[in-house]
């Protein structure tokens, strides 16, 4: 507790969220087969600032990030209720007549383990551009650059953009990914747990992107670690079991949680 | 920022679905088509050779009235080749692959010997034959016999297994080898305990793809001297007497299943083709119950290990 409040400390202190909303869940309930894994969720994420989902293993946080890009639709036997609704449109991201390519062409996931395709750095970020049908090589180039810039990767890879992805490091592989996210201009980043597989140095400097790509877009990410949490989120939702214990800004919810289990579990009495 | 999708995003992801489509389509077209054609083939087998498929015709021996010939001595034949060939082909392809993957240095000669043992799968079977005539019938006199014909498919199907084991090896994560060797194993603790073990699915199913390649040869028994016409069994390898085993059966004269069909087929008489489709629907369904094994055998192995 002591150790988070200092961290908070150190934050600078954000302007309280100007609440434009980017998407909101809404009564959401997600099965597995016969395994009710998300209970009525309802959970908003504001654009331009970051929200962390916080919990134990198996609350749900991953599952419920990858319905905000219907991630479930790959696999048979899942199944959606309830709503996510993305802003500005008012489109409800679930209803089984929104195309599930037109939603992840909007909203990009960062995921786990850095997964870059066995190509190179260039085609990596070009790949998402090649999707949306944009050729134009001048063009492509422009924009590969500007995503490699935003992903603070862009003065490591420059003279070798045409060498193999698989070749950068741990970290870099992972900042290669947010790169590849970035390039189609999302409007909502996932990010699921981005630097469990990464060092600390590495894990910092991705902390410091996301801060930084706040600007840019909104994003979603799920951590086991509570620092991380602190130190980069705007708003931090806490799931236990399927359900959100509570939600509120990020120094609210590390300082002066509302709930018992809430603050048990920040403090590592349970999890 | 780019804005909520556009009609012209939406034209292109119709587009690219079309396309994911028109190949779901040519997908299953294809898998059809060969489907087919084997169905077709085998069915058309099994009608032509259907009136024969009787109890008699698997304990009769062949004979020269096409209605009595049976292919008793070619099954028995089939049979005992394959167990001469499993107990040479096993050991040696699983012991020469576990060596190659965990034992042998990785150097030049060993990655020689890795690209040739991958060439030699591919060696036509002839070629096998012919060896195997040179040096198994006449230089180390094992004659027209069992052993020959086992000896040989053998060296057939020998790179297979090979193969199949360095691969079962390798599908191995090296954190369990690694594992292992933290908690003190040795290096054939390591193998015979844990890669071996579960790398036995993937293993086996490579015997036994090879063993179903083996019971189809044909060329290679030809060319060792297999007999055409076998009225008679090999010596039964149980005896009555002390010490109830015998051997004698590896050196007896032989037939195999393939060689049966292709003496039937070459006939003039019509009758004797009714018997060559039966007889070929019943190697059909050997090779087809082997391959079921390797399925179900990989299947049980596999469901029990997870990494």
């Amino acid at each position: 507790m002591v150790e988070l409040a200092t961290i908070l400390d150190d934050m600078p202190v954000g302007e309280p969220a100007t609440a434009t909303l980017k998407a909101e869940a809404r009564h959401l309930n997600f099965h597995y087969g016969a395994f009710h894994a998300l209970k009525d969720i309802s959970l908003p994420v504001y654009d331009h600032s970051i929200t962390a989902l916080i919990g134990p293993s198996g609350c749900g946080k991953s599952t419920f990030l990858r319905c905000f890009n219907r991630m479930h639709d790959l696999y048979p036997g899942n199944r959606y209720q309830g709503e996510i609704v993305l802003y500005p449109d008012n489109v409800d991201i679930l209803n089984p007549s929104v195309d599930p390519i037109e939603v992840r062409m909007r909203v990009s996931m960062v995921f786990q383990k850095p997964n870059p395709f066995p190509k190179s750095i260039f085609e990596n970020v070009a790949y998402g551009l090649k999707v949306r049908g944009i050729t134009r090589r001048d063009l492509v180039e422009a924009k590969v650059e500007q995503a490699l810039h935003s992903a603070a990767l862009w003065n490591e890879v420059k003279d070798r953009l045409h060498e193999l992805a698989g070749n950068l490091s741990g970290g870099q592989q992972q900042r290669l990914c947010i790169a590849r996210a970035l390039a189609i201009d999302p409007e909502l980043i996932l990010f699921d747990e981005p630097t469990s597989a990464l060092d600390p140095i590495a894990t910092a400097s991705i902390e410091e992107l996301m801060l930084s790509l706040k600007e840019q877009v909104a994003i979603l990410i799920v951590t086991h670690n509570m620092q991380q949490a602190a130190r980069v989120s705007d708003h931090t939702a806490f799931l236990y079991l399927g359900k959100v214990i509570e939600f509120n800004d990020t120094r609210k919810i590390f300082t002066m949680p509302d709930m018992k289990q809430t603050e048990d579990y920040i403090t590592g009495r349970f999890g | 920022m780019t804005p909520a999708p556009t009609a012209d995003l939406r034209k292109l992801i119709a587009r690219h679905r079309l396309v994911e489509q028109v190949f779901t389509i040519v997908g299953l077209l294809a898998l059809l088509v060969g489907l087919m054609v084997l169905l077709g083939l085998f069915l058309q087998l099994a009608v032509t050779g259907a009136p024969r498929l009787t109890a008699e015709f698997f304990t009769s021996f062949p004979s020269r009235i096409a209605e009595k010939a049976g292919i008793l001595s070619a099954w028995v034949g089939s049979l005992l080749v394959m167990l001469v060939t499993a107990c040479t082909a096993i050991p040696l392809g699983v012991a020469a692959g576990v060596y190659l993957e965990e034992y042998a240095p990785k150097n030049w000669l060993t990655a020689m010997i890795e690209i040739n043992v991958m060439n030699l799968a591919g060696v036509p079977s002839i070629i096998y034959g012919l060896l195997a005539l040179g040096l198994f019938v006449y230089q180390f006199g094992f004659g027209q016999s069992i052993l020959s014909a086992g000896l040989t498919l053998a060296l057939l199907i020998l790179p297979i297994v090979i193969v199949a084991t360095r691969e079962a090896l390798r599908a191995v994560p090296g954190s369990i080898r690694e594992a292992a060797y933290a908690l003190g194993a040795t290096r054939w603790q390591m193998v015979s305990q844990h890669i071996a073990p579960y790398s036995a699915g993937g293993i086996l199913t490579g015997v036994i793809i090879g063993l179903s390649r083996a019971i189809g040869e044909t060329a290679p028994i030809i060319t060792i001297g297999a007999l055409t016409f076998i009225a008679f069994l090999p010596t039964p390898p149980v005896t009555g007497e002390f010490p109830f085993l015998s051997f004698q059966w590896l050196q007896d004269p032989f037939t195999v299943m393939p060689i049966q069909m292709f003496n039937w087929t070459s006939r003039p008489e019509e009758a004797f083709q009714l018997n060559a489709a039966a007889a070929g629907v019943v190697l059909l369904v050997m090779t087809l119950a082997m391959n079921a094994l390797a399925i179900w055998l990989r299947y049980r192995i596999r469901r029990t290990i997870k990494w």
